[in-house]
């Protein structure tokens, strides 16, 4: 669903973009290097969701009691299910259940870029709606606004810890809990283009002639805000993947159970001092995905936004 | 101006009793007893009858919002379940540690990322330049407790140079309090060395391009002079407005780098209290950071008008 979705939004800001532009911005985009290694990159970690189970035979949740806290390259042995023994080699190491840390970190990406993925969906979709709400009618704009400011004020990480802890930890209050927090900056992006769209005479020519409201904001206000949330939407993924790596990792977030990044690093914590293979490994994974997403979104910004670019 | 003053501090009482409803309500609008989540799975019904009563979980939403926005403007912020104190006593013990994180991060980085930033926008499109901009992005993408627990492993437990974790009140002695702050600092610091970096460079960039600067540069000024003088000075209006965003970085930092670094502040306070369901503290902690950062936003607007004297409201 987000793959189409995301070719349909790319192809016509591709194409609007075109028309303003001297140098085609697509072309531009396809030459730089942060679209270049972020997006390869990234390509590589997502290939890992459906490679998963060709790069590891093991299963990422089996505990296994025989194999419990071993360092990177210990061969560990396993039962097939016909019972036939077979070893095989624990390129990270093992958790002290005896888990196989590789196979930990590769099923890992999943859960992250599900997790990335459906959080920035859904934050851009509401915060998209909210924002031309509160940019088209007055009214709804002194109400919601305060709601956003007072929503920004207090810090993401704390209001996602509260609402995980209070609605129980589950895979869906940890999106939801991410996704809260970072409404708030969309909606403020999306409705400072909508005050400055309305302004511009072409909706007053198109509200002149009678044209539903609805249709304003669809055909013509609609159009301009995709570019800047294509960019505000990669920079949510990312730092989507970061919080909940966070969330795991301080023990509020996805049940432990499930193989995350982050809780295979707070699992690894009492044993890192002999053990920091736990930490390491994932934690490189976790850089490399957010470095990538980070720097796919600032060659986003510089060729298809060139506005933002100016903002930090 | 005054009366711009005097509107802005005005416009941070709606912001802050939002904040106050989405706390209040946060608590009180999740599925499930609020009473039955607090007192946990092995309470009995007459307990969480008995808790209910306590909380005024009976009286009308409105009601309840009253009394708590009543004892909140008093300072009471109520008594702590799991440790029995006065939440305000529990939260001025661990000021002390994590203003003293914060202060430290906030120096280091400083100190580093504004000559760095300097740098790379003097020597534009040089190696030296896309050496910082490349660690800029870098930085913003390591997780302060890969860079935490990578430093503990390296620096204290292999190297032996710095003790593992802990933190010592600075009353009990200024040099092991600032020798334990060291590690967790830097690691707090890598990524406000990679936003400060970014911003000065951008913003000395803009300033470089200025006739005054070239009218510095006619008349014969040293290029020390010209960069130091003129070009950061004038460069620093833009650098504070990050400010606003680093504070938000800098709470969530610091939760995460107490945890890691297990040093006593409110960070770690924070956390207990979650995972004890202590949610008086827990309430009082999240106001309270939320109006460190309102306060914190609206002392930087207030300082615009008196470091730029061209803006004026």
């Amino acid at each position: 669903m987000t793959d189409s979705n995301s070719t349909i939004i790319s192809a016509e800001s591709a194409e609007a973009i075109e028309v303003t532009d001297q140098p085609s911005a697509w072309s531009r985009l396809i030459r730089n290097p942060g679209v270049i290694i972020g997006g390869l990159l990234l390509a590589l970690i997502v290939s890992l969701v459906p490679a998963a189970p060709f790069i590891t035979p093991l299963d990422p949740t089996d505990i296994s009691p025989r194999n419990r806290n071993k360092a990177p390259g210990y061969e560990t042995v396993h039962k097939d299910d016909e019972g036939n023994k077979y070893t095989v080699v624990a390129h990270m190491g093992t958790d002290k259940l005896g888990r196989d840390v590789f196979a930990r970190v590769i099923y890992g990406a999943r859960v992250s870029l599900v997790v990335g993925v459906s959080v920035a969906a859904i934050a851009v979709s509401l915060g998209l709606f909210i924002g031309l709400m509160a940019g088209y009618f007055r009214w709804v704009d002194a109400i919601v606004m305060r709601i956003m400011d007072g929503l920004m004020a207090i810090p993401a990480i704390l209001l996602a810890i509260a609402l995980v802890s209070l609605s129980g930890a589950t895979l869906f209050t940890v999106i939801l809990a991410i996704v809260i927090p970072e409404i708030p900056r969309v909606v403020r992006v999306v409705r400072s283009i909508v005050l400055s769209i309305r302004e511009e005479p072409y909706v007053e020519a198109a509200i002149s002639v009678g044209t539903p409201t609805a249709k304003i904001l669809w055909r013509h206000v609609l159009p301009n805000t995709l570019a800047p949330l294509i960019v505000q939407g990669t920079f949510i993924c990312g730092s989507a993947i970061l919080l909940e790596a966070i969330l795991s990792f301080l023990g509020v977030g996805v049940p432990p159970e499930i193989p995350t990044w982050g809780n295979i690093m707070a699992q690894g914590r009492d044993l890192f001092q002999i053990f920091p293979h736990s930490i390491l490994y994932p934690g490189i994974f976790l850089t490399l995905t957010v470095l990538a997403i980070n720097m796919l979104g600032d060659g986003l910004r510089d060729t298809i936004d060139p506005r933002m670019s100016k903002e930090i | 101006m005054w009366s711009y003053l005097f509107r802005r501090i005005l416009a941070v009482i709606p912001v802050l009793l939002v904040v106050l409803i989405i706390v209040f309500l946060m608590l009180r609008l999740t599925p499930g007893d609020p009473a039955a989540n607090i007192a946990g799975d092995a309470a009995t019904t007459e307990d969480i009858a008995q808790l209910r009563a306590d909380l005024g979980l009976e009286e009308p939403l409105l009601v309840q919002f009253g009394i708590y926005a009543k004892n909140l403007l008093r300072g009471d912020f109520g008594e702590s379940f799991y440790y029995k104190r006065p939440v305000i006593s529990m939260i001025a013990d661990g000021v002390q540690p994590t203003l003293s994180l914060a202060l430290f991060t906030i120096v280091i980085a400083s100190v580093i990322a504004v000559p760095l930033g300097t740098l790379a926008a003097y020597r534009q499109g040089t190696w030296i330049d896309r050496m910082v901009m490349g660690f800029s992005v870098v930085g913003f993408s390591v997780p302060v407790f890969v860079i935490g627990y990578l430093l503990i492993y390296f620096l204290s437990v292999k190297l032996e140079w710095f003790p593992v974790q802990g933190y010592q009140h600075i009353q009990d002695g200024i040099a092991g309090w600032a020798y334990r702050l060291i590690l967790p600092a830097s690691a707090l610091s890598v990524i406000f060395i990679a936003l400060i970096a970014r911003m000065t460079r951008t913003s000395v960039l803009e300033v470089l391009n200025e006739d005054y600067i070239r009218t510095a540069r006619a008349k014969g000024l040293p290029e020390s002079k010209v960069v130091m003088k003129h070009a950061l000075r004038n460069a620093a209006v833009p650098i504070v407005t990050i400010i606003g965003i680093a504070i938000g970085i800098l709470i969530s930092g610091v939760v995460v780098t107490e945890s890691v670094f297990v040093i006593p502040g409110l960070g770690l306070l924070t956390l207990d209290a979650i995972q004890g369901r202590d949610y008086p503290t827990v309430q009082a902690l999240i106001i309270l950071f939320s109006v460190v950062y309102v306060l914190i936003n609206l002392v930087i607007d207030l300082l615009y008008t008196l470091l730029d004297p061209r803006i004026r409201y």
